[in-house]
């Protein structure tokens, strides 16, 4: 793969990204995939894709075995970022204010100087009223915006999101789904979400990237341009036929697996 | 009857029926004092003696307690240290085993050469009260979920950070669980040491009072300071267990109570 500039306006790009583990599992191959600032896309692919790994060598938890990740707009991106599990991942003794202030206390801020910023951030969440609770109290879908509510808190550049919503079930999904809409809209940050939901991905973003079995890379590239996302977008037959669309792609993409190691 | 009042009438139930079967044989077959001595009598020598008992008590009470907490820092403060780094942990935590598995009845003789009576009684109880506290709270050290290790890291959390914000509270229910054991095995310790040097014959603790009785034929005494040390060891149970539940109660599984 040839190393091009990357064009303005991407807030992250991966260059031919391999990670391989310890263990000889190559989980990404040959990964490129640049992230334009402000868009919405999700990383579409079936289990053990690698698309967990892009999203950990995106946040630094990981480093590539080959390739490049960059930030052409410079470090403070880097620096702004803000992941969201597939498990809501809370303290269970601290309550819910204490989870999301965590990030903060971290920096070595206090609780009485971020206070506004984290009643700010649950009241946004829809969570005002559980500040003093503890999670083992809340629902599941309570608990992942408690999640999302700690990944927001420092107004993060880059939100990266770990199919957080693949363990709830379909009508808190929904929910979950048309609040992250929201506020993705009002927040104006980069969102890159990993699923392996068509609907999902489809509903979401404006850009579905389809990715290989293992080892992962980009297969297919997928524009959703509809505007509006609500009920009415879910039963269009708009929605159903870039799913199918999106379908299609993604079973291509398992079936060229054999191919892909080359 | 509600369940709660069964659960406490029950046990009592049980001791009372004990209580009468001993002092039915000890009456009926005239078994004499020095053999074994009826409840009732035990409960006299208790009322009569009870100003030996009491100073005794609070002796071998000082050392558990003593030993207890020197377990608990020890022990954690070990934990936390191997926790920091690998080679310290490789290269020490088998002489923590060492120390546990070798029975403190065998250590305790060595330990009355080489220390002052009260030291040695105090390095007794520690011994064995420290493991639990170590192992507990190693492994509560190391079960943190990796996710939010993950999480600290990407927000640029120190090691001190990590320690504190995730890690040691991770550690707490193990570490509570610890100490519960602890507690019982401090006063163990502390009993086996007294009555190692009881018979250098300086001691003044309950087991030593039961060494020194025994000796006397003094047999209804020894009934008397068995007594006292159940009652203290599941008072000091008591109370860890009232601790931990205190801590714990409003995030634990193990604390919390459930309703149907």
């Amino acid at each position: 793969m040839t190393t091009h500039p990357a064009p303005v306006g991407n807030l992250v790009s991966l260059q031919g990204v391999g990670k391989a583990f310890a263990t000889g599992t190559l989980a990404l191959d040959g990964l490129s995939l640049d992230v334009r600032a402000g868009e919405f896309v999700s990383l579409l692919g079936p289990s053990g894709c690698g698309k967990s790994t892009a999203l950990r060598i995106m946040a630094g938890l990981s480093e590539p075995s080959r390739g490049t990740v960059a930030w052409p707009g410079g470090g403070d991106a880097r620096r702004r970022i803000g992941f969201v599990f597939q498990e809501p991942t809370l303290m269970p003794w601290a309550t819910v204010a204490r989870n999301v202030h965590l990030p903060f206390r971290i920096a070595g801020i206090g609780y009485a100087e971020a206070a506004s910023r984290v009643n700010e951030t649950l009241k946004r969440v829809g969570l005002a009223d559980f500040a003093d609770a503890y999670p083992r109290e809340l629902s599941g879908g309570m608990k992942m915006r408690v999640s999302i509510a700690r990944a927001l808190v420092t107004e993060p550049r880059l939100l990266l999101m770990d199919e957080p919503f693949a363990a709830l079930d379909e009508i808190t999904r929904f929910r979950l789904n048309d609040d992250l809409v929201a506020l993705w809209r009002e927040l104006g940050m980069t969102v890159v979400f990993v699923t392996h939901s068509v609907f999902e991905s489809v509903y979401l973003s404006q850009r579905v990237v389809v990715m290989t079995q293992r080892p992962g890379r980009v297969s297919a590239e997928l524009a959703i341009e509809a505007p509006q996302r609500d009920a009415r977008f879910r039963t269009s037959a708009e929605y159903a036929a870039l799913c199918r669309v999106a379908s299609d792609a993604l079973a291509e993409a398992m079936s060229a697996r054999t191919g892909a190691a080359a | 009857m509600s369940e709660r009042a069964l659960r406490i009438m029950l046990p009592l139930v049980v001791l009372a029926l004990g209580v009468l079967v001993w002092d039915l044989v000890v009456r009926l077959n005239g078994i004499p004092p020095y053999i074994l001595p009826g409840p009732g009598l035990v409960l006299a020598t208790l009322v009569s003696d009870w100003s030996i008992l009491w100073s005794s008590l609070l002796a071998t009470l000082e050392t558990t307690f003593e030993g207890l907490a020197l377990a608990v820092i020890g022990g954690i403060g070990l934990a936390v240290l191997f926790n920091q780094s690998r080679w310290i942990e490789r290269s020490l935590y088998p002489y923590a085993v060492i120390l546990q598995v070798t029975p403190v009845v065998a250590i305790a003789p060595l330990l009355l050469i080489y220390l002052p009576q009260q030291g040695a009684v105090l390095a007794c109880a520690w011994i064995v009260a420290f493991f639990p506290v170590l192992a507990n709270t190693t492994l509560g050290l190391n079960s943190i979920d990796h996710n939010l290790a993950d999480l600290l890291r990407l927000y640029g959390a120190s090691r001190a950070q990590v320690l504190w914000e995730l890690k040691l509270p991770s550690a707490l229910p193990h570490m509570l669980a610890g100490i519960r054991i602890a507690g019982g095995l401090s006063l163990i310790g502390a009993v086996v040491a007294e009555i190692a040097a009881g018979s250098a014959g300086a001691g003044s603790g309950l087991a030593y009072r039961i060494a020194e009785s025994g000796y006397r034929l003094n047999i209804p005494r020894m009934f008397a300071a068995l007594l006292l040390l159940s009652i203290a060891g599941i008072v000091i149970f008591a109370l860890l267990s009232a601790l931990s539940q205190l801590a714990l109660r409003r995030w634990h599984e193990s604390a919390v109570t459930r309703e149907a």
